[in-house]
């Protein structure tokens, strides 16, 4: 399993209910239910990520988080985990606030576009970054609204969400991001991870 | 309609059943099928729910119509359904004509066939007679239950009036209530055999005949529903039935029209017209989250049961969207739920045919569960 879902694991607690909003072939639900005893839900939209997670009987529901977050009530989840895919939706906002409204807590991972060697690549190329992270180029890549850790702590304090533990990524190596260590975290880090309610 | 119904595995269900009209039935017939062996410890069974005009011949050969099961798609050795591994039992619905009590059946009172004088069943009354049959088979919990369109209706209804005796679930391609255009198409069905002039009141079986031309155009109007524009348009086009041109008559110039007047006319030699009264009244009826206060939630309430959804892109008459109100409602009631369109052009029918995506989601599914089952109880 990735370093990433690693560390997410470590974020959630035992014995807990945790939806995973676009679960992939269910690999971190299959880690969280047989280490950590978690009650675990996917939502996936990839018909075929959907038919995997069925075959190692994981419950999954096909369906787009943009539109279909509705169908879960009010607060029915402790942990509501959403992995690098925020930047890739329309209304980041709306579904962000979906996100809250369902799960007690919500972690979100994002793709960190201050990482520097982005903007290396943006400043002395004068290019739109292609990295290990981010491998897409401009016109395919599914990703609408990129960020940098730095804007989602912004955009957490803007909207009044409380921010309980972020983590930086970068290869093998975790450390904890704060404001007081914000900018160079934020020009280090590969992904960002954020624990939030 | 000249079927011999007389031997096929049959259960005598003594204990009385009070119906939903208010009616009692008792000591009546449930015909029932079985393929594979029951485990010794009686938990690898399968109960299949079929739909309207289905019945208990879900994989071989059909003992009755000599054309294989309408299921063998899924049902067999090494199928979705593996026989090898899983005990698979299918029974003919009450109201049906293929062996369980129905309006075909003799009236003790009146020693004539029942006709219209059988009471009106519910899909709760189907549910509730075939639970007489795993008592009698000793299966205490099933490995998993399924159906598709009215198969699917009977198993919510199973799951929420027995919310323990099923480990898993697979509702497929139906809706915990009847819609508005579905009660209209049966309504159609309907009068085209009450339109029948043979059909007499439903008194027709005293004269040993079946209103066959309103049965044929009954079951017409349900070939429509279970196809898509685009498959039908794919299938038939505007293609000619073995001719050049039009014959510019009524004869069936279209390959379309010829292929509806066939099903219409192998049907009426299996199917009782009675049957298709009754049993479309009772999916009609079905309404689950009446049954319940609080509505659909309430009804799926303290689920133990593992669900997998499935509906079809290109199903018409259950739609994607009835199939997620299914899964909305079992998600707010915190139920184990998966749920997977499949993408095809097959329409409604996508559940009886060759459909790939489909039967490997179905086969992935039961095998995982049955690990899982086998998993529990060793902790």
């Amino acid at each position: 399993m990735k370093k990433e879902f690693r560390v997410i694991a470590d974020l959630l607690e035992n014995n807990t209910r945790v939806l995973d909003v676009g679960c992939g072939d269910g690999s971190l639900m299959s880690f969280l239910k047989d280490n950590k005893n978690i009650e675990v839900r996917g939502l996936e939209l990839n018909k075929d990520n959907v038919q995997k997670c069925i075959t190692k009987g994981l419950p999954v529901i096909q369906g787009n988080a943009e539109t279909e977050l509705h169908q879960f009530p009010k607060k029915s989840f402790d942990y509501v985990v959403l992995s690098q895919t925020l930047q890739a939706f329309y209304d980041p906002d709306k579904v962000l606030k979906e996100l809250l409204r369902i799960g007690k807590s919500v972690i979100i991972s994002i793709p960190n576009f201050g990482f520097w060697k982005v903007r290396v690549k943006l400043l002395f190329f004068g290019k739109m970054p292609v990295t290990k992270t981010l491998p897409n180029t401009w016109y395919n890549t599914p990703n609408l609204h990129m960020c940098t850790i730095k804007d989602l702590f912004d955009f957490c304090d803007e909207k009044k969400i409380n921010i309980i533990k972020v983590i930086g990524l970068n290869e093998d190596k975790t450390s904890i991001i704060k404001r007081s260590n914000l900018e160079i975290k934020n020009l280090i880090s590969k992904l960002g991870i954020f624990l939030i309610s | 309609m000249n079927i011999k119904i007389e031997n096929i595995k049959k259960l005598n269900v003594s204990k009385p059943l009070k119906l939903d009209c208010g009616k009692t039935i008792n000591n009546f017939p449930l015909a029932y099928e079985t393929f594979g062996t029951l485990n010794s410890e009686k938990d690898n069974a399968i109960l299949v729910f079929h739909a309207l005009t289905g019945d208990q011949f879900v994989a071989g050969m059909n003992p009755i119509t000599k054309k294989e099961g309408w299921w063998v798609t899924a049902v067999g050795p090494g199928k979705a359904l593996d026989t090898d591994k899983y005990f698979v039992i299918c029974a003919n619905v009450i109201g049906g004509c293929m062996g369980s009590l129905g309006p075909r059946n003799i009236n003790p009172e009146t020693k004539e066939p029942y006709g219209l004088d059988f009471p009106v069943i519910t899909i709760r009354d189907m549910v509730r007679a075939q639970e007489s049959l795993l008592e009698h088979l000793g299966i205490k919990k099933l490995l998993c239950a399924t159906g598709g369109s009215m198969g699917g209706m009977q198993l919510l209804q199973f799951c929420a009036t027995f919310p323990d005796k099923t480990f898993s679930a697979i509702p497929i391609a139906c809706s915990s209530s009847h819609s508005a255009q579905n009660i209209a198409l049966n309504e159609l069905a309907r009068q085209a055999i009450m339109a029948d002039p043979v059909w007499e009141n439903g008194k027709y079986l005293k004269k040993n005949i079946q209103p066959k031309n309103g049965l044929a155009v009954a079951r017409m109007v349900g070939h429509i529903s279970y196809l898509s524009e685009k498959g039908m348009q794919e299938k038939f086009g505007r293609k000619l039935q073995e001719k050049a041109d039009y014959e510019f008559s009524f004869n069936a110039d279209f390959q379309v029209e010829s292929y509806l007047r066939h099903q219409g006319n192998t049907f009426v030699e299996r199917f009782d017209a009675n049957s298709v009264l009754y049993i479309t009244r009772a999916m009609d009826y079905f309404d689950l989250s009446k049954q319940f206060q609080g509505g659909l939630t309430e009804a799926f309430k303290n689920q133990k049961t593992k669900f997998l959804v499935i509906s079809f892109s290109s199903d018409w008459l259950y739609t994607t969207r009835e199939n997620k109100d299914i899964v909305i409602a079992l998600n707010a009631s915190g139920a184990d739920v998966s749920f997977s369109e499949i993408i095809t052009d097959k329409g409604h029918d996508s559940f009886l045919v060759d459909e790939t995506e489909f039967l490997k989601t179905l086969k992935g599914f039961i095998d995982s569960m049955y690990e899982k089952l086998k998993n529990e109880k060793r902790i």
